[in-house]
């Protein structure tokens, strides 16, 4: 029996925030490709620390719903799932290549194949693009338009910026928008001033972070000037600077991201047949939820 | 062939290695078969003499073919939960090292045939769960488990919402009945007005998974001799980055943490975990069903915020009250933390934690900042 595990910041604060965990979870749940899927957090149940023994399953593929290699997925992860003979040279990365590390779970005795985390595989960039096809309802959007791909920065740590940094390039090798930038919160190229990095009239803003909440859904808008006040909502698009403002909110909440999940798992050696190919028709562009733009007093992103 | 038929043909093919389940025993011996209930012991039975014996017993051929054939999953954590659900004995497996400690008395196959007619009742924390024969005119050994909070267990069905989607009770278990998150799924807090109805096993487990998260898992455990207990230490001297603090929390404050998040009121886990191994805290741990086997996220979290507050130094203010709203000071501190304010009625003056008792107070002792009034005394 194989199991997976959708390891998830969760918060104390904000019920909003395992959402898109539980969505991703289901659709993994539909294919039918594992016998057991589990969704587990760092701030809600079942945590970290419990959930391998609530599985019967002998291998299981643990997959980070984070952003980027770092302190959650380097140390917190692997520590509080007792795999005792993790260390980061195991992903052997620079920032953006961890791709798997097989282990043990020291209370169980089961096998552990602790994959990177979703934000850095190549089928990330896929789910940006995806994202920016659903909030313009566009599935060719790209000519005529620039994107920005939007992260945190440095703050935590320098891996977050490699992240975006990567998507970036790799959407710009596409050679499908006219324009893509890699925008930050809290170091230049700063958010605050998009208009100013982009010649085109649209403008496709796409976060990539897993959860919409206090940065996603108050910060960056009101950043950005898509609105005086993120509790008034804004519109799709916003008029700013005379460009129009595509604003996309969390890539996380986008249905592609079970996607990114199963490829994590399979590069690990899960055995998944078409689970795929089903996911990525099932998940096609229009099929998303809609971004946003509705205000949501209090969805602080919480701790 | 009928289902009956083939359950009795599978236990068959099963008896030449030996069956010994649930007070059924069968053996291939030399001279033909021995089969053995707590009614009926029969010895050198050939193949057509064992067939009308056991036709004899539907009742242990049936629950053979439930537990072994369908629920299976020896050893699992979901299979002693759904026989924990019929009051089975738990010790179906013989060989654990450890003989599990019942937490009531197991009735016998004939005895929980009867009961599982009408229904069998079980609560686990906040849940009641009903396990019954699918059909009951000619009970054939499927159950099926309904699910629902404890407060509906008198109501009738039509008037709560039914679900059978065991993913449905992650929202179900998302807020209280007044709309608020509960980050915690064990705070018994849990809302009223729901059913599953009709699940299979699997699903019942993974239901209870849903609303209290690993709690049959730790159960399990527990019942092996083989809960993992990390207990206050170990756990704070485990946390990194934000949290890496929290091992300096006096240890007295570790029982007034405990006392303030872990008791009955405020959690059905019972907290198992100490301050550390041979040094007990003095607050009851409680007497939920599952145990609690280390310190929550939400614990620990509050244990940054008291850590911080507890590197205060004590100080000796000096400010007027009234021996009366002394006593109001009391009453308001107990209300919000027995979370009774919205009980308060609103002419209720009597009650020191009434509204417009409160606006009084601050009215007449608030400086103009909105502080209490008081002075430091110094130092003597
Ligand atoms: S630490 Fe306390 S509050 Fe948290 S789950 Fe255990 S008993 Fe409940």
């Amino acid at each position: 029996m194989q199991a997976l595990v959708i390891a998830a910041h969760g918060s104390h604060l904000n019920p909003d925030a395992s959402d898109p965990t539980y969505a991703h979870a289901d659709t993994v749940r539909e294919t039918g490709a594992f016998d057991e899927v589990r969704e587990a957090f760092w701030k809600e149940e079942p945590h970290f620390r419990e959930v391998i023994r609530t599985l019967e399953s002998d291998e299981v593929f643990v997959v980070p719903l984070f952003i980027s290699e770092g302190y959650f997925t380097e140390q917190v992860i692997p520590r509080e799932l007792r795999l005792e003979e993790w260390d980061p040279e195991k992903w052997d990365s620079d920032g953006t290549d961890a791709s798997q590390a097989t282990l043990e779970a020291t209370d169980v005795g089961k096998t552990i194949h602790y994959c990177g985390p979703v934000g850095t595989h190549d089928a990330m960039t896929d789910v940006i693009v995806q994202r920016a096809e659903s909030v313009t309802e566009d599935p060719n959007v790209g000519e005529g338009v620039g994107l920005a791909v939007v992260g945190h920065g440095t703050e935590r740590n320098e891996n977050s910026a490699k992240a975006v940094e990567y998507h970036t390039e790799r959407i710009r090798e596409q050679d499908r928008f006219d324009e893509v930038e890699a925008l930050f919160m809290d170091e230049e190229p700063e958010v605050d001033d998009v208009t100013e990095f982009f010649e085109s009239e649209d403008v496709v803003v796409v976060p990539l972070f897993i959860a919409d909440g206090y940065h996603t859904q108050e910060d960056i808008p009101e950043d950005m000037g898509l609105t005086e006040d993120y509790r008034l909502g804004w519109n799709v698009p916003a008029d700013v600077d005379g460009h129009r403002i595509w604003y996309a909110g969390a890539v996380g909440t986008e249905d592609l991201m079970a996607d990114v999940i199963l490829e994590r798992a399979a590069d690990a050696g899960a055995d998944l047949g078409d689970a795929i190919e089903r996911v990525r028709a099932a998940t096609a562009a229009g099929t998303g939820d809609e971004p946003r733009s509705e205000p949501e007093p209090g969805a602080g992103a919480g701790d | 062939m009928s289902e009956s038929t083939s359950d009795l043909e599978a236990l068959l093919a099963a008896a030449d290695d030996g069956v010994a389940f649930d007070g059924l025993r069968l053996e291939h011996e030399g001279d033909g078969y021995a089969l053995e209930t707590p009614d009926i012991e029969r010895t050198g039975l050939d193949e057509g003499a064992l067939r009308d014996a056991l036709e004899t017993v539907p009742a242990y051929v049936s629950n053979w073919q439930y537990w072994q054939r369908e629920i299976r999953g020896d050893g699992t954590a979901r299979r002693a939960f759904l026989r924990r659900c019929e009051r089975a004995p738990l010790a179906d497996d013989e060989s654990a090292d450890h003989q599990p400690v019942a937490d009531d008395v197991a009735l016998s196959v004939p005895e929980r045939y009867d009961a599982l007619a009408n229904g069998i009742d079980r609560e686990w924390g906040q849940l009641c769960i009903t396990v019954r024969f699918v059909d009951v005119e000619n009970p054939d050994g499927e159950r099926v488990y309904d699910l629902w909070h404890v407060d509906d267990a008198g109501n009738d069905l039509a008037d709560l919402e039914v679900y059978d989607d065991p993913r449905d009770a992650r929202a179900l278990a998302t807020e209280d009945e007044d709309g608020r998150y509960r980050p915690l799924k064990t705070a018994p807090t849990l809302r009223s007005g729901w059913a599953f109805t009709g699940l299979s096993g699997q699903e019942l487990v993974d239901a209870v998974e849903f609303f209290y998260p690993a709690t049959v898992a730790n159960w399990h455990r527990e019942l092996h001799g083989e809960l993992d207990v990390d207990h206050w230490l170990e756990t704070a001297e485990r946390q990194t980055g934000i949290y890496d603090v929290i091992d300096e929390l006096p240890r007295e404050a570790v029982d007034w943490m405990a006392e303030a998040c872990c008791v009955d009121s405020q959690c059905l886990r019972r907290r198992e975990w100490q301050y550390e191994e041979g040094d007990d805290l003095e607050v009851d741990g409680g007497d939920g069903a599952f145990p609690c086997r280390e310190p929550c996220s939400l614990v620990v979290a509050a244990a940054r915020k008291w850590t911080v507050l507890e590197s205060e130094e004590e100080r000796t203010y000096e400010l007027e009250l009234t021996t009366s709203e002394l006593n109001q000071l009391t009453d308001l501190i107990d209300a919000v933390a027995e979370g009774r304010t919205d009980e308060v009625r609103e002419a209720d003056v009597y009650d020191g934690a009434n509204r417009y008792r409160a606006r009084y107070l601050r009215a007449k002792r608030f400086d103009e900042d909105g502080n209490l009034e008081a002075t430091e005394r110094d130092g003597e």
